[in-house]
């Protein structure tokens, strides 16, 4: 048997068998829905249809209800686009990327952060769609035969990369995310007493029955998918920030942003999912497997990959000065003492100064602190992704064209809508899916319980 | 007649333990049903290591190809077009540019080709029933299931070699 070093602080506290683990998780999908369960779903279910009703008077009426004008082109849409695809690559780090590392403490939290990918990818997904306008013919993205002659699409524009890099990206990380939750379904299947639910979970189970071969495939594929899910993430990212990179646009034409693109993402989707999971461990009573060690290790995290966005940030600052270039030389004069400073600042204090305050230990094993300054980095990188985006366009060449951009009620609509559809959806999933990864947190019951280091070191 | 014997243990490294001991005794186990992955079970119980990897890697090189020829036609052969002063003549010149796609691509067909390789191998899919011989294996539970038709020992000896390690549970059916 595989032995860990007693110093290590012990990933599942008390005195857990492999039946309690099964009990803690499945025992809240058996009983009845908890009050505070119901109040956030009905609160968040009411934000996402106002949202859906959003989205379908943006569709009617054309996308001439949003702020945008000539000079800023792109505005909210692509900022909200480019702030859930960054949320949804925590969930991928960590299944994939700690998978490969053999990180232990990945396993109480990949399951909830790989559905948090999946739905924030959703919620990305909507807006190239609806910012098409004519959705009914988004189908033209793909490289279909056609009327026109063929006319194909341009394989040489980022914009077509995105396509292919964000269609993949949602379906093997769907992909991966199930197979890991066949196991667990076919638990809670044979635990299920009620036949409606025994026959729902028998169906999603796809009749799993745990065969020692079966596991060895379950294994190999949870490894494979893990090894090409990591270049996946990274290449998703990289694809999205050349959207901005490839053009020619002072203050987007940048090489560094595929890395600093690629690290604000993990940023950002650590930062959210220490949101979700500081309230899911609460209230669903699951203090004992996702605990302050989880969250220091993600608070780690949010600090390198928060230092690199910083440096990312002084760099470009630099550059524009270095290059020589007037125009991008203004394009980050202006971003910082221009009309858009404010927003500027509000990205530097949350996204630079406040995940350095995670250095203190006290901080950094504070689950208030940690809560908190989630939410101040969430609310940072949405000012990133706005400051690049807008500030760099609307005040372009010509200045007799330089304008603002004020969002209209439909914009601001669309965004907390996907807010609301995004927490439905995973209040939904806390519920009826199993949030810990039973099986895998059983592997490691016997090395990194309490009870067992206690057992191993008194012998 | 034929007897299946299901020996439950309620430990993983007491089910490791009992599979060697009756093993080296020249008994086979035909399939052990656990909760979670038993590491080391597999060479105990002669299961050989899946050529998934394999399968994968060649679902992922038929999509690069696809990818390269789908482009290469799309781009170079049925529709050139002269892009911000970057002309689309010839697939090398373009490859850069091509890199992006043809990546993620390989990625989608390696990935799902993979899932549904593993889905149809292990006869896991939508409304299967399952063939767990008690629910309590998915819990806490490891069954280990030996059958007379695949031992030369007879149901009386095998059932003697069986009792002599630490099981919780012993369950002995008749099947044709």
């Amino acid at each position: 048997m595989q032995k860990e070093a007693a110093i290590r602080e012990p990933l599942i506290l008390g005195d857990k068998s492999y039946k309690d683990i099964t009990d803690d998780v499945v025992g809240p999908i058996q009983g009845a829905a908890p009050i505070g369960w119901k109040i956030m779903i009905t609160i968040s279910s009411i934000v996402a249809i106002y949202g859906v009703g959003s989205i379908l008077y943006l569709l009617g009426t054309g996308i001439g209800v949003w702020g945008l004008n000539k000079t800023v082109g792109w505005a909210w849409d692509i900022t909200n686009f480019v702030w859930w695809v960054g949320i949804g690559h925590a969930g991928t780090l960590i299944s994939a990327v700690l998978l490969l590392f053999r990180q232990k403490w990945r396993m109480a939290i990949n399951r909830s952060a790989e559905a948090m990918t999946i739905f924030a990818v959703i919620m990305a997904a909507i807006f190239p769609g609806i910012h098409m306008g004519r959705i009914w013919v988004s189908y033209w993205v793909l490289p279909l035969p056609n009327q026109f002659g063929s006319l194909w699409v341009n394989f040489n524009s980022p914009l077509l990369w995105d396509v292919f890099a964000i269609s993949t990206y949602f379906s093997v990380s769907l992909v991966f995310w199930y197979i890991g939750l066949i196991p667990d379904f076919a638990t809670i299947r044979d635990r299920m007493t009620k036949p409606l639910a025994k026959k729902i979970y028998g169906v999603l189970s796809f009749g799993w029955s745990g065969r020692a071969k079966h596991w060895n495939r379950f294994e190999e594929v949870s490894l494979v998918l893990a090894g090409i899910a990591t270049p996946l993430v990274f290449s998703v990212h990289s694809i999205v920030s050349m959207d901005f990179a490839t053009s020619v646009v002072p203050g987007w034409h940048t090489t560094i942003f595929p890395p600093y693109f690629v690290s604000g993402a993990v940023f950002s989707g650590f930062a959210m999912v220490q949101t979700l999971l500081l309230i899911m461990r609460k209230g669903m009573k699951l203090e004992n497997y996702i605990h302050v060690k989880h969250v220091e290790y993600m608070n780690i995290v949010i600090i390198v990959t928060g230092s690199i966005v910083g440096v990312a940030y002084l760099t470009e600052l630099f550059i524009s000065w270095y290059s020589g270039v007037e125009y991008e030389s203004y394009a980050f004069i202006n971003r910082f003492s221009g009309p858009y400073s404010w927003s500027y600042w509000i990205m530097m204090t949350c996204n630079v100064i406040s995940p350095q305050l995670f250095w203190i230990k006290k901080i950094r094993r504070s689950l208030i602190a940690t809560f908190i300054l989630s939410i101040v980095v969430n609310i940072g990188m949405w000012f990133e992704r706005y400051v690049i985006i807008v500030t760099s366009i609307h005040r372009d060449y010509d200045p007799s064209s330089w304008g603002e951009f004020h969002p209209t009620s439909v914009d601001v609509g669309i965004f907390i809508g996907t807010l609301g559809i995004f927490f439905t959806l995973f209040l939904a999933f806390a519920r009826y899916f199993p949030v810990l990864a039973l099986n895998e947190l059983k592997t490691i019951l016997k090395t990194s319980g309490e009870n067992f280091k206690k057992k191993q070191a008194n012998h | 007649m034929n007897k299946v014997f299901h020996v439950m243990y309620d430990d993983d490294d007491t089910l490791k333990e009992a599979a060697s001991a009756l093993v080296a005794k020249g008994i086979r186990v035909k399939d052990v049903f656990s909760p979670f992955p038993v590491h080391g079970i597999d060479p105990i119980i002669g299961v050989k290591r899946t050529r998934l990897g394999i399968a994968a890697f060649m679902y992922a090189t038929t999509g690069t190809t696809l990818a390269l020829l789908g482009m290469w036609y799309f781009m170079i052969s049925d529709w050139p077009m002269n892009i911000g002063g970057k002309p689309s003549f010839s697939l090398i010149e373009n490859l850069p540019a091509f890199i992006p796609v043809t990546f993620e691509f390989s990625v989608l067909c390696g990935a799902h080709g993979m899932a549904i390789t593993y889905l149809l191998r292990n006869g896991t899919l939508p409304g299967m029933p399952a063939s767990n011989p008690d629910p309590r294996t998915t819990d806490d539970k490891f069954v280990m299931e030996i059958t007379t038709e695949q031992n030369s020992l007879s149901a009386d000896e095998l059932e003697a070699a069986i009792k002599e390690t630490e099981l919780f549970e012993l369950s002995i059916k008749d099947y044709k």
